[in-house]
């Protein structure tokens, strides 16, 4: 059996072997074509202000450890600022999604309750509103709580709207055996510490998916700090860096540079967690 | 111990007088016990969560539905009744219009972004070298933040910049606006979301296609079945699902472009979008009942998209049930 399939593949290998190579050309061209447009702009952050003027920009810089823009752009950019906020950002919204998503799927999974079919129909139809579209009206709503230009604002939106982490909840907890929750209550425990001690823990992986994957939209969301925390104060990594266009003009090598902060700490974090990464994205968009 | 007789002894009566009458025939079988607990037990986890969603999704699209009959600004205690005015501005104005065209240009290459997932996933799950580095790269795009992706083009579409040398290199002289053309700015545009979106299509494609049980290309390769062909009739049937989900995403995400032209262009030289014209008419130009009309058509389009798709293609996964 074996024997005859690598046979056959072999001979198959041989036929294709153009294939093959067309194949090859094809993924390097498709790499090319994402990591030209970023390596470019890599290049241009390590160049001074007049190699930036004076060189095309497929140039390779001439002091590759030229960091000069780096601390302009940390600086004068506001990024520093711009990175606790959104850790603080980050850090609250990521941690109340977590216990708002599997609270709710834990309801939902566990319970039988009247309106059930009501309340999952109400999650299931918002998750088809593009919450960019509702902004007109939840801009009154925001402003009326008193949130505008906090950082309330984007925390009560992200933990508010975010209905795919529900999603990976529930199909997640619907794979712990309900016997588990039975053996606890016997044991005396009530529903929330069936919640805390049993549900929660069981839950890691997930919790890490909606982790990964909120983690990675908040980091990168531009619409709402930009409609709701207008301030340079409360600028987010995405608001700060888009401020970068006014004073510093046509420094494209500040730009770049700014833009490089910005993205670096993304590709380390890929890097470290790509096998959970690609699960998270999976899990989070099929949804 | 305690928890166990307060449970039991207080939470029975109101389950068995509430609940159990309507649910109990259902799931009795499976899950019996569970039903031992308080009315609102299970509303005091939900409350949070559906306050949440009742006020940030459901209040604004009331609110809305409610503006877009008023030519309301966004900022005088008084609005007035204007009827469906908002609606026939919408329908009638060729220029409020002339976002949909901007749309067909994102969902064209929003297909074309499917087909070359499609490609790399199906070539990926075969026997390739650096299999794993190239998945990686083409999947970066997608988790960059979109600001960074916004300037990193247009260094890389400036006049004389990025593109244009590459161009050169290759021979193809001449000098291009790709963001000042009228002509070519959309399709700029389009080109960086499918640089940024390909990725996650990839990965979607490759984790379906992954699933699919090994021994059925062995048995087609047995029978002489080439790639295409293992394509065809192995591959593209198994991964139907996520590519229909994919074109459900496609179409409303073509609707809802926003960031990158925002960010890029700020919807000038006709890269205007739906959502960038909805969100400068109420910001910008303080017409609020006319913004709301148009995310409410917004709305009713993806709505309408979504629910085709449901009918064509009938529940393949199951859904919160």
């Amino acid at each position: 059996m074996t024997t005859a399939v690598n046979h056959n593949r072999r001979r198959f290998h041989a036929r294709s072997a153009a294939a093959s190579g067309a194949k090859y050309l094809s993924l390097v061209l498709a790499s090319a074509v994402v990591l030209v447009p970023l390596l470019v702009i890599l290049f241009t952050s390590l160049k001074t202000r007049k190699e930036a003027l004076t060189t095309g920009p497929l140039d390779l810089p001439s002091d590759w450890f030229n960091f000069e823009n780096f601390r302009i752009a940390f600086t004068q950019g506001n990024m520093m600022p711009a990175f606790l906020n959104t850790g603080i950002i980050l850090l609250v919204s990521v941690t109340g999604t977590v216990v708002i998503g599997s609270m709710t799927a834990y309801a939902i999974d566990r319970f039988e309750f009247r309106f059930k079919k009501l309340v999952m129909g109400a999650f299931l139809l918002a998750s088809l509103v593009p919450s960019v579209t509702t902004q007109v009206a939840t801009f009154q709503i925001v402003n009326e709580l008193g949130a505008f230009n906090t950082r309330w604002a984007p925390i009560l939106l992200y933990l508010g709207t975010d209905i795919i982490s529900i999603y990976i909840f529930l199909q997640f907890i619907r794979s712990i055996p309900v016997s588990l929750d039975e053996a606890a209550r016997l044991d005396g425990a009530n529903s929330f510490t069936i919640y805390r001690r049993i549900i929660l823990p069981m839950l890691k992986p997930a919790i890490a998916t909606v982790v990964i994957v909120k983690g990675v939209t908040v980091y990168n969301d531009f619409f709402i700090p930009f409609l709701y925390m207008p301030s340079t104060d409360l600028g987010t990594i995405s608001t700060s860096l888009f401020r970068f266009q006014g004073p510093f003009g046509v420094n494209w090598e500040i730009i770049s540079a700014g833009a490089i902060l910005v993205i670096l700490p993304t590709l380390v974090v890929f890097l470290a967690l790509q096998r959970l990464i690609y699960a998270g994205f999976a899990a989070g968009s099929s949804k | 111990m305690t928890a166990l007789q307060r449970d039991r002894g207080a939470g029975k009566p109101p389950a068995a007088a509430d609940d159990a009458a309507p649910a109990g025939p259902r799931r009795a079988p499976r899950r019996k016990a569970l039903r031992r607990h308080w009315w609102f037990t299970p509303w005091l986890y939900l409350v949070v969560p559906l306050a949440f969603l009742v006020t940030f999704t459901y209040l604004p699209i009331g609110d809305m539905i409610g503006y877009s009959f008023t030519d309301w600004d966004g900022i005088s205690p008084e609005k007035e009744y204007v009827g469906f005015e908002n609606y026939t501005d919408l329908f009638t104005r060729p220029e409020l219009f002339k976002v949909f065209l901007v749309s067909g240009v994102y969902l064209v290459a929003a297909v074309l972004q499917i087909a070359l997932a499609l490609y790399f996933a199906t070539v990926l799950s075969f026997n390739t070298r650096f299999r794993n580095l190239f998945k990686g790269i083409l999947f970066f795009p997608y988790l960059i933040n979109g600001v960074a992706i916004g300037f990193v083009f247009l260094f890389f579409f400036q006049p004389h910049g990025t593109l244009d040398s590459l161009l050169s290199m290759f021979g193809a002289h001449g000098k291009h606006q790709w963001l000042g053309d009228p002509d070519l700015v959309n399709k700029s545009l389009a080109g960086v979301s499918v640089w940024r979106y390909t990725g996650l299509n990839l990965v979607l494609f490759l984790g379906a296609i992954q699933s699919i049980p090994p021994h059925l290309y062995e048995a087609a390769a047995l029978d002489g079945a080439n790639r295409w062909q293992q394509f065809r009739h192995i591959i593209a049937p198994s991964i139907k699902p996520v590519i229909s989900l994919s074109a459900i995403l496609a179409v409303s995400g073509s609707l809802a472009v926003f960031e990158i032209p925002y960010i890029m262009t700020g919807g000038s030289n006709g890269s205007q979008t739906f959502v960038i014209q909805s969100i400068n008419m109420a910001f910008k130009f303080d017409k609020f009942g006319l913004a709301s009309a148009s995310a409410v058509v917004l709305i009713v389009l993806i709505l309408i998209v979504t629910w085709i798709q449901r009918r064509l293609v009938p529940e393949e996964r199951v859904e919160l049930s």
